[in-house]
């Protein structure tokens, strides 16, 4: 069924009988040619894409809980193409692209909204470090402004100037940049999977691999065994327990990651403006609610849930970069696990195992990867080939010393 | 959270610095042969269990020691904390 | 409407407030909504989405529907619930979220074309033109959407923060709550009872019960009194305990100040963090509404609340009134608002036996199935044996049974397990260590069950402390069981509300289950249901019941939602406490910080600390101008700057050298006791950490220093390696820096400077050279360090003494060496001396660059085992050939700009043509042009060659000369003389 303005309208003057499921219900069938493990906005986009895009058939996707359920149904939906290394740069730089045909090309309106990105700097060589940035994504062909305090204080005039520990300087602006409505991304991949053929197999989880002679033949699930030509893992979070059903340790540690809504409110901020002095970010979404977050809690974590130490320095943050934000009120706190890579970046890559690839390490932000996560590792698993912009994602880059460390921060996953 | 300081009795969390897995402990020999390789998975491979996981906090703004604490990663629950100098000590008195 | 009698105000004073402009009284113990219903006002709001008109639902925290914009100005607070805001005098409040007026409100054309605004509508359509999303349609939805406004100013009330401790934590101080603190206080233990209303005694509050044979209230005063007595007991009220955190710490918000008349006096809320050993949660429980044709209209209420209003505050939203119920309880209302002298129209009862619990009409088997009133209910709609008839009344109780508010025991995704019996979700397993569910909370509702329940809960507690409990004496109460049935919603076409304030009608979960959105999850994220402001306490059960009944399963079966912090919303003005502006981060003041502000230095912030950027003279109207003198006085005289911010890490015991030994790079073992070595750390990784000196002041004493930016990572990887790597060495650490000032002396004169204030000792090149240290005293008698080490490139030292001396030292300093023209230097100099010698510094050392890269390769020593030594010798890191370079601009007027990126001359400025970028930047006085520090893909290679920093950032490009990084001295004879 296609969306449209049309047919809400149409269905709306008869009583919206018309509405078909977004996606169906299969039960597993023995066998496919590809599984992808993990029903989340990566697993579900590399569905997507392998059907559409890479023409192959036979694929399941298989969610132990709600598709969604994972990170793309808890963060704060940010999408920008604003690294460094050139590791990384062209691949969020194609995920951009991507972004920006997702709604025409998935006919779901995901509320991709590139209302700019604002990266704000508090020193001199804050300001060369975004510098040497910002000219990384002028070469990558992505857009980006240096901003001094003049035209931030145009931008956003409520943040605070005049009374900061650490002033603003200036900022670095990426207009594409922007969020997106995490849930409808998610959403609009599965159904445009499942209109694809994609089997979206949900309250079904992965209990274990049948790897014979190194290759894997297939998956032990809750709901039966599952052969397989190919397994993509894309399980955020989760990576070292399902990887380590395959034997194989990971570069890889699980931290907990809070993100925070307010109350609704009438149109305060425009775009997303990061505090490059404290541990804070902010945007506000659509329905009036400012979406905010801060750094990791900072120790190894499987529970889903954040303490009050790290809430309170994010809002201190807040408070101190836009002081108005005193009288809104926080609505809900929420935590995900996040697998917190050993450099900060992601992998997509073949694993020791045959017929068995990963798709993980993507520390807190994988959602603006969502679209080339999917389509590289898409393309991976029906090439064998890494895709041109992911090659730096390499699982092997830790022992070779090809490391993509953004941060700067070494070997320690909890400072990334 | 709370960690139960071997010397000072519970402290909070926040008076610490996470430092990562308690395998830091184990640092390989870099003059031995294999280094290269033992090294690799010393610093990046990990167990990353769900569930009892021993990690090392250091009291930055407390007595500065550096505990070895084994905690649930599921529940948060601490089961126990010990000088992590200790740890080590006894481990190399074992000869283990 | 009128008062009615009764009720807990105070009748002996007058508040005066306003809403909407027009004023009003009330009395101390009103709330607004109370003292708004008391004056006959039921049109309070608008919805979120179809902007429909809107009263008060609920009598407490879960309210969805009367939501204000309390105060003005900067105070402004958006989205406050009229429920549980305390009169006070003067008080002044705004509907919101409608304009021109809450009555005729232009966007309540929305309602008209509710059809297209279905769940879920708008991921379906607003895709075309592509373009049009951001410029057209998102910006009306987000001018539509949101609630109330922020002021848009800062905030300008004071919050504090504190911390707690006690044996038992009881949250709630109601019927249950308050048994359980005085059973617990009562052995003198430490408790803390918590409640968030400014009244204790919850529910009994609202009730007609008696406790023994006396009013509840008076039973509250006795008990009220007795807990007020105990010392070990503390009283919390308007204290919101709005999260479980990990190992018995709660989060609780105290409102201090909100109920106060001027808001500008004192704190107006307090966070705190209560460290509680055990937990009750006598949290109450939340009143269902059951969903019919246009149940939303002003007037319409919960009966628990309609009884409430009555009881509590002698206020009622009409003279007439009906009710409607599926259970005992709502007949409670209609007897309590008959004894108060209100008319009951009617109960309508689900159940075909129900019994009147007074003298009103009963329509057994009955439902509503209508209603009409546009401002404010007029009459309702009932169905009863397919006959239908309308009944005229003011208001409708509507009651479907009970939910305990559970919250607290799901924060740590313990989840809720259905009770068939009790029709309600109950605390489950997987709660938070040491807390215990009590009373309603746990599903003991009536009111002799929740004491009980409490004071057994109290029991089990202190026995697992260890403590022996007396049971309390129990007032007789009622203890009726509540009979109810399962009844929903009444089915029918016209919209019935489940989430009122976000608009989702039982239409939208019936088309969430047709589009296949059915796991809980699915539903919320769809419809939107429990996202509002009372966060699905009034909605959420109630809509996995209707969805139930769609799928045809169970409720256990169809699922369960969990619940995460905070209880209630939170404003994050408490919650960023008072370290906010200025004092968001500690600031830390070098030892000459006040002589360098007697000379109007600007100060920059390096870090935690201030630091000097340069110190300007009469007639510089430039900073450049006291820069490039500062540098060239240096240079040609002596310059003193303060470098005490640089970290210092001293190093004691019989192998402090082989521990040392084993952090850097570079060997150390042949450091000699008077002299000093640079070294250069890397992480285990390989990658440089920081660089530094290690000065060797006595066998078993060094001092090592670090950047500034590192001091703390530094200590922190010292003490690792010394406790968890190293501790059979025996070394001690401690961070000196801040107990030493540090200045640096550099130039040509700098000895000669010196030796005016050593106290007698030799300091010539022979006795004090290049690289060697001592301990000596200067200025008659004070005990300093000298450490012969140069950041500049020229003759220089950094003397230290002790911290209180440092500013002391400095006027002495720059005083004595007058006539040798030396000059006080900042930061802003201090960048430009060490880039003209090519010293890497934080903008080297950004984490990401190797030894090898810093030109330091042959330093890695591969005759021990040191930090990091082996993972530097990864062939990726070998094969980054970027080396450090010199970059020289062609002629005086180009700019060397850091962050510029390197390319060949004339390359295409893409990612795959990168070579390099320009790490650090300055106008170089002594060779008069620009100049800057970088690195070069085979840097080392390409002396002399021409290449091109691009910055297309700021449309800049720029060819440059690469030279050697020592611009000065290159053969380095100047640090030796």
């Amino acid at each position: 069924m296609r969306f449209s303005g049309l047919r809400v309208l149409a269905e709306a003057l008869t009583g919206h009988k018309g509405w078909a499921p977004l996606w169906r219900n299969p039960d597993p069938k023995p066998a496919y040619d590809y599984v992808i493990i993990g029903g989340g906005g990566h697993g579900l986009a590399t569905a997507y894409y392998l059907a559409r895009t890479f023409r192959q058939a036979r694929i399941s996707v298989l969610e132990k809980g709600w598709l969604g359920s994972g990170n793309v149904g808890r963060n704060t939906t940010i999408i920008r193409s604003n690294y460094l290394l050139p590791g990384n740069q062209p691949f969020y730089e194609f995920s951009m692209k991507l972004w920006e045909g997702l709604e025409q090309e998935l006919n779901f309106n995901a509320m991709v909204s590139q209302r700019g990105v604002l990266n704000l700097c508090h020193s001199d060589a804050q300001r060369d470090a975004f510098r040497r940035r910002g000219n990384a994504m002028r070469m990558s062909g992505a857009d980006a402004e240096l901003l001094d305090v003049s035209a931030v204080r145009k931008m956003a005039p409520f943040l605070n100037f005049d009374n900061a520990r650490f002033p603003i300087k200036g900022g670095l602006l990426q207009r594409r940049g922007g969020t997106a409505r995490h849930d409808g991304v998610a959403w609009g991949y599965a159904r445009g999977a499942d209109m694809a053929g994609v089997d979206l197999i949900q309250n079904c989880e992965v209990t274990g691999f049948f790897i014979e002679k190194g290759r894997v033949r297939g998956v032990e699930t809750s709901r039966g065994y599952i052969s397989a030509g190919k397994v993509g893992v894309a399980v955020a979070g989760n990576t070292s327990r399902v990887m380590g059903m395959a034997g194989l340790r990971m570069p890889i540690e699980s931290h907990a990651l809070q993100a925070f809504v307010t109350e609704g409110l009438k149109p305060v901020i425009p775009g997303v403006i990061t505090f490059g002095a404290g541990h804070f970010y902010i945007s506000q979404s659509d329905k009036g609610g400012l979406v905010f977050g801060g750094d990791i809690e900072g120790y190894a974590s499987y529970a889903q849930r954040g303490n009050l130490p790290v809430m309170e320095d994010v809002v201190e943050g807040g408070m101190a970069l836009m002081p108005m934000l005193g009288r809104a009120r926080l609505l809900r706190a929420w935590g995900g696990v996040v697998d917190m890579s050993m450099d900060g970046s992601p992998i997509i890559d073949r694993t020791p195992i045959e017929g068995l690839y990963l798709n993980g390490g993507w520390c807190y932000g994988g959602f603006k990867a969502t679209p080339a996560s999917g389509y590289a590792f898409a393309h991976l698993l029906a090439n064998d080939s890494p895709h041109p912009t992911a090659r730096a994602f390499r699982l092997d880059r830790f022992e070779r010393g090809y490391m993509i460390d953004e941060k700067g921060a070494g070997a320690a996953p909890h400072l990334h | 959270m709370l960690i139960p300081h071997p010397l000072l009795g519970p402290r909070d969390a926040q008076e610490f610095t996470y430092l990562g897995d308690a395998k830091l402990l184990d640092r390989p020999d870099g003059m031995a042969p294999g280094a290269a390789e033992a090294f690799f998975e010393y610093l990046y491979l990990r167990d990353n269990r769900a569930g009892v996981h021993e990690e090392l906090w250091f009291h930055e703004q407390g007595d500065r020691a550096i505990l070895l604490v084994t905690r649930d990663t599921t529940t948060h629950e601490i089961l126990g904390a010990v000088l992590a100098r200790d740890a080590v000590l006894s481990r190399t008195g074992d000869g283990t | 409407m009128s008062r009615l009698d009764g009720g807990l105000i105070d009748r002996s004073r007058t508040l005066s407030f306003t809403f909407d402009g027009r004023r009003y009284v009330g009395h101390p113990g009103d709330t607004l909504a109370s003292a708004l219903l008391a004056n006959g006002v039921r049109l309070m709001g608008r919805s979120f989405k179809y902007h429909r008109p809107r009263g008060v639902l609920t009598a407490g925290s879960e309210e969805p529907s009367a939501l204000v914009e309390l105060r003005s100005g900067a105070r402004r607070e958006p989205n406050t619930k009229a429920t549980v805001t305390e009169l006070y005098d003067g008080l002044d409040a705004m509907s919101q979220n409608r304009w021109p007026s809450l009555k005729f409100d232009a966007l309540g054309v929305n309602d008209f074309v509710s059809p297209l605004f279905a769940a879920g509508f708008y991921y379906k359509t607003f895709m075309w033109p592509k373009a049009f999303w951001e410029k057209l349609y998102e910006p009306a939805i987000r001018r539509a959407a949101g609630l109330g406004r922020l002021s848009m100013e800062p905030d300008p009330d004071s919050y504090d923060k504190g911390f707690l401790h006690c044996d038992l934590l009881v949250i709630g101080a109601g019927a249950a709550g308050l048994v359980a603190a005085l059973t617990a206080a009562r052995t003198g233990k430490r408790v803390i009872l918590a409640d968030e209303d400014f009244r204790l005694g919850g529910r009994l509050l609202s009730e007609s019960h008696t406790l023994g044979d006396a009013p509840a209230t008076d039973w509250l005063a006795g008990r009220e009194a007795e807990l007020s007595s105990l010392p070990n007991l503390r009283i919390m009220r308007r204290t919101t305990v709005f999260g479980a955190y990990d190992h018995g710490i709660y989060g609780a918000v105290e409102r201090v100040g909100d109920h106060a008349p001027d808001a500008s006096n004192g704190v107006r809320q307090t966070l705190w963090r209560i460290t509680a050993r055990r937990t009750i949660m006598a949290t109450g429980a939340t009143e269902r509404h059951i969903p019919f044709a246009n149940n939303d209209r002003p007037g319409i209420m919960l009966a628990g609340a309609l009884r409430a209003y009555a009881n509590r505050w002698a206020a009622c939203p009409a003279g007439r009134v009906a009710i409607f119920t599926n259970n005992d309880d709502g007949h409670r209302t209609a007897s309590d608002l008959a004894a108060k002298g209100v008319e009951i129209a009617g109960v309508i009862d689900t159940r075909a036996d129900a019994q009147p619990l007074g003298d009103y009409p009963v329509f057994p088997g009955a439902v509503v199935t209508g209603s009409k009133g546009r401002l404010g209910l007029n009459s309702v709609e009932i169905t009863q044996e397919g006959r239908t008839q309308t009944l005229t009344c003011g208001a409708l109780g509507v009651s479907g049974g009970w939910n305990p508010n559970l919250q607290l025991a799901s924060h740590h995704r313990g989840r809720p397990v259905w009770s068939e019996e009790k029709l309600a979700f109950l605390p489950g397993e997987g709660g938070p260590r040491g807390l215990v569910p009590a009373g309603a909370a746990n599903g003991e509702g009536s009111t002799g069950g929740a004491l009980s329940s409490g004071a057994r809960a109290a029991q089990a507690v202190l026995a697992d402390l260890g403590v022996d409990a007396a049971m309390p004496e129990l007032p007789e109460a009622e203890d009726t069981p509540i009979k109810q049935s399962a009844f929903w919603y009444v089915p029918g076409t016209a919209r019935a509300w489940v989430d009122f304030q976000n608009d989702v009608t039982v239409k939208d979960i019936a088309l969430a289950h047709q589009e296949n959105m059915r796991p809980v999850e699915h539903l919320k994220r769809w419809t939107t249901l429990g996202m509002a402001t009372d966060q699905g306490k009034t909605s959420n059960v109630t809509a996995l019941a209707i969805m139930a009944e769609l799928t045809g399963r169970s409720i256990p079966e169809t699922g369960t939602t969990i619940f995460r912090p905070p209880y209630t919303p939170v404003s994050l003005g408490v919650l960023g406490g008072g370290d906010t502006g200025a004092e968001f981060r500690p600031l830390r003041l070098t030892p000459t910080h006040e002589w360098a502000k007697a000379r109007g230095a600007p100060f920059t912030e390096v870090g935690p600390w201030m630091r000097a950027q340069y110190f300007p003279r009469p007639g510089e109207t430039h900073w450049r101008d006291s820069v490039d003198r500062e540098v060239l006085a240096t240079r040609a005289g002596v310059g003193i700057c303060d470098v005490t911010t640089l970290g210092k890490v001293d190093v004691q015991g019989a192998d402090a050298l082989e521990f040392v030994n084993r952090l850097y790079c570079n060997g150390f073992k042949t450091l000699k006791v008077g002299m000093v070595r640079y070294g250069l750390m890397l992480r285990e990784d390989g990658i440089a950490m920081d660089d530094g000196t290690c000065a060797r002041l006595a066998e078993d004493h060094l001092v090592v220093t670090t950047t500034t930016s590192q001091a703390g990572p530094v200590y922190r990887h010292m003490e690792f390696a010394r406790q968890c790597l190293w501790p059979d060495l025996d070394v001690q650490l401690i961070s000196t820096t801040d107990a030493w000032a540090q200045l640096s002396v550099a130039g040509p004169h700098a000895r000669r400077l010196l030796e005016r204030v050593v106290d007698g000792v030799d300091i010539s090149n022979d006795a004090c050279p290049f690289m060697s240290c001592r301990e000596l005293t200067v200025c008659g008698g004070l005990r300093a360090r000298l450490f012969r080490i140069s950041f500049s490139g020229e003759l220089a030292y950094e003397l230290a003494v002790p911290a209180r001396y440092g500013g002391a030292l400095m006027d002495r300093l720059v005083t004595l060496g007058e006539d040798l023209g030396a000059t006080p230097y900042g930061t802003e100099a201090l960048s430009v001396l060490r880039i003209e010698k090519g010293h890497a510094a934080g903008n080297e050392l950004n984490g990401q660059t190797t030894a090898q890269m810093l030109g330091m390769g042959r330093m890695v020593s591969n005759k021990k085992d040191s930090i990091g030594a082996v993972l530097s010798r990864r062939e990726g890191l070998c094969a980054d050939r970027r080396t450090l370079v010199g970059l020289q601009a062609m002629d005086a007027g180009a700019k060397v700009t850091a962050g510029a990126h390197l390319l060949s001359d004339g390359a295409e400025e893409r990612t795959e043509m990168d070579e390099g970028w320009i790490s650090s930047a300055c106008h170089s006085p002594h060779l008069g042009v620009g100049i800057g520090l970088g690195f070069l893909e085979d840097g080392a290679r390409r002396m002399g060659e021409v290449i091109t920093a691009a910055n297309p950032l700021e449309g800049q490009s720029t060819r440059l000369r690469v030279v050697s990084p020592h611009f000065i001295d290159p053969d380095g004879g100047r640090v030796r003389d």
